[in-house]
């Protein structure tokens, strides 16, 4: 103990090489400048590292594979451009993919930020229970999407599954429900899927930006005997603005790469009607063979995403200003 | 008098929040009945399972016999979200540090590019991937898809472990420094237990990603030796011909889902940090 406290009052003996020979002042100061650079660069160089191989790298090849014949089995067989983009937009799935995936993008949104924002309203105010309601609300989260997919597959059998003979008994319908059967059927079926898993994720970024507005300007408006309607109207929405915004920028980036659900509960089915377009690039590449067209296909999602993000991104920033 | 009008209001408030509860409540039956019902289907009888009549555990060794065994895919699932979860804290520590606390050429550029990774779709990165890995041996590997998740989760990690940094006082860190730390001393002892709220956040949103992913590995692992969890269970689904065995189902979606509840049961806190930080926003 007592060495060590000796040795602590007494300078270090590895002191840095500035405080040993005590140079001229700017030399060491620059030194020490040069090294703080030194051990920045290292403590990133891991990030930088893993940026490079595994995000600049890819986007680079996408971009080669896309003008390249490139099968999955031989590899690159040289540029073929444009043929790979031509290829994909002449598929005959391409243009229903696409539709498709737009339609169940905009149901999607419409329904879960509306429930997501009911449910962030019914759960703001502390009340008895309202802490439990928000975990029961949120516990879907905290599932996978292949998961909840798979549970929901069960669900809807026509075998095994309740829903039908709850809704027989109920009296709403008379024959069994066929949730996967049709075309629209299937659609409306995956959206429920869905807005079950993420309506509390969605939920939780609005309460977060409801907390944000101050109590005051709350109960300012009721002291000027606002009703709820109109407190809701021009203030809640209005100063939630911001994180609608977010919930709508997540909600349509997530649901135009809609996968694991469609792939899991309807495999694209009945009749390829609920092929999306992230379904397309997998089919091509792993059933079809053709990573070149596949590759083509990505960029062309990323083209589509990029662009949607830049307006939505534009949109947020005007939201934070106001 | 004064007690009979407390009695009324407390009466008309109560009546004023029954359709609170009513709609509530209702809305609570409808997000938890899902969840219960599988937990009960995994252990009820149904025809065309292993658990024939009654209730038991039929289904779940089914699970433990199928292919590779529910042990396998077990293992095969902690291994990835382990090592997902070491490399995201590992880069994203050291990253954050650096983003925080100094000042390098292109810092402002790796920064950018490592927001970048989420305006990037995941599929077609997938896709580019594939080809990268099996240029590296990588390809059909846990350690490879590790990689991948772990690199799908750095904006996230690498944006928290930054702010989680810059809202340590600079003090803290000079004082260590002055005592003969250098800054790899100063940010095991001082920095570390300071910023780690923020490494719990980081490694549960790690955790959950990489536990229930689907779609990495299915394109990136071709060996059903090596396949998750999820993958497994979805492959035990379809490969069943004709006769669909759904308890089996069930009863893999109540080992994925289990993990997810109890940990977010727990992490709830630092979960819900992670909403709270503006990290999402990205």
């Amino acid at each position: 103990m007592q060495v060590k406290a000796a040795a602590r009052t007494v300078p270090p003996h590895r002191s840095p090489p500035e405080r040993r020979t005590r140079p001229r002042r700017t030399p060491a100061r620059a030194r020490r400048w040069t090294s703080r650079k030194a051990q920045g660069l290292a403590y990133a160089a891991p990030t930088a590292v893993f940026v490079t191989v595994f995000f600049v790298l890819p986007l680079l090849l996408v971009g080669q594979m896309s003008l390249s014949d490139w099968p999955l089995l031989t590899g690159d067989r040289g540029v073929n451009a444009p043929e790979n983009y031509t290829d994909a937009a002449d598929s005959t799935l391409f243009w229903p993919a696409v539709r498709f995936t737009l339609l169940y993008t905009v149901i999607v949104t419409v329904v879960l930020l509306a429930l997501a924002l009911l449910l962030a309203l019914l759960v703001q105010e502390f009340r008895p229970g309202s802490g439990f309601f928000r975990t029961v609300y949120f516990l879907p989260s905290a599932l996978g999407l292949a998961s909840a997919s798979l549970l929901f597959w069960g669900l809807y059998s026509p075998t095994t599954g309740p829903l039908s003979s709850i809704l027989e008994s109920l009296g709403l319908v008379d024959d069994p429900v066929s949730f996967l059967g049709t075309s629209t059927s299937a659609l409306l079926s995956t959206v429920f899927l869905i807005v079950w898993k993420f309506a509390g994720f969605y939920m939780l970024i609005l309460l977060v930006g409801l907390q944000r507005i101050p109590h005051e300007v709350f109960e300012a408006a009721r002291m000027d005997g606002a009703s709820r309607g109109q407190i809701f109207r021009s203030i809640t929405l209005p100063l939630l603005r911001p994180s609608l915004a977010l919930c709508l920028l997540l909600c349509v980036t997530g649901s135009l790469l809609a996968f694991d659900q469609f792939f899991i509960l309807t495999k694209g089915g009945p009749d390829n009607s609920t092929v999306t377009v992230v379904q397309l690039i997998y089919r091509e590449a792993f059933q079809r063979l053709n990573l070149g067209t596949a590759a083509a296909l990505s960029i062309i999602v990323l083209a589509v995403l990029l662009l949607l993000n830049v307006l939505q991104f534009r949109g947020l920033r005007r939201a934070d200003e106001s | 008098m004064s007690l009979m009008r407390g009695g009324t209001t407390v009466l008309s408030r109560a009546l004023g929040r029954t359709p609170y509860y009513v709609v509530a409540g209702g809305l609570a039956v409808i997000f938890l009945f899902p969840l219960v019902w599988n937990a009960w289907a995994s252990v009820s009888g149904q025809p065309g399972t292993a658990q024939e009549s009654g209730h038991g555990l039929g289904n779940y060794r089914t699970l433990l016999d199928y292919d590779a065994g529910l042990w396998r895919y077990l293992l095969n699932s902690t291994v990835v979200s382990a090592l997902t979860v070491a490399l995201t804290l590992g880069v994203s520590l050291l990253g954050g540090y650096a983003f925080a606390r100094f000042d390098f050429p292109g810092k402002n550029l790796l920064f950018l590019l490592t927001l970048a990774i989420l305006m990037v779709p995941y599929a077609t990165l997938l896709i580019p991937l594939y080809v990268l890995l099996g240029r590296l041996h990588l390809q059909n590997s846990l350690v490879g898809l590790s990689l991948v998740l772990a690199m799908f989760q750095l904006p996230f990690a690498t944006f928290m472990m930054r702010i989680s940094f810059e809202a340590v006082p600079r003090e803290l860190e000079e004082s260590a420094l002055v005592d003969g730390c250098g800054t790899a001393g100063a940010l095991r002892r001082v920095l570390l237990p300071a910023v780690r709220p923020g490494l719990i956040t980081v490694g549960l949103f790690a955790f959950l990603a990489a536990w229930n992913d689907f779609i990495a590995p299915l394109i990136l692992i071709s060996d059903s030796e090596k396949a998750p969890l999820p993958l497994a269970v979805a492959n035990l689904r379809q490969q069943s011909m004709g006769a669909v065995d759904y308890g089996a189902t069930e009863a893999g979606v109540v080992v994925l889902a289990v993990p997810c509840l109890l940990l977010f049961l727990l992490l709830q806190r630092h979960y819900i940090r992670g909403f709270m930080s503006g990290a999402l926003k990205g």
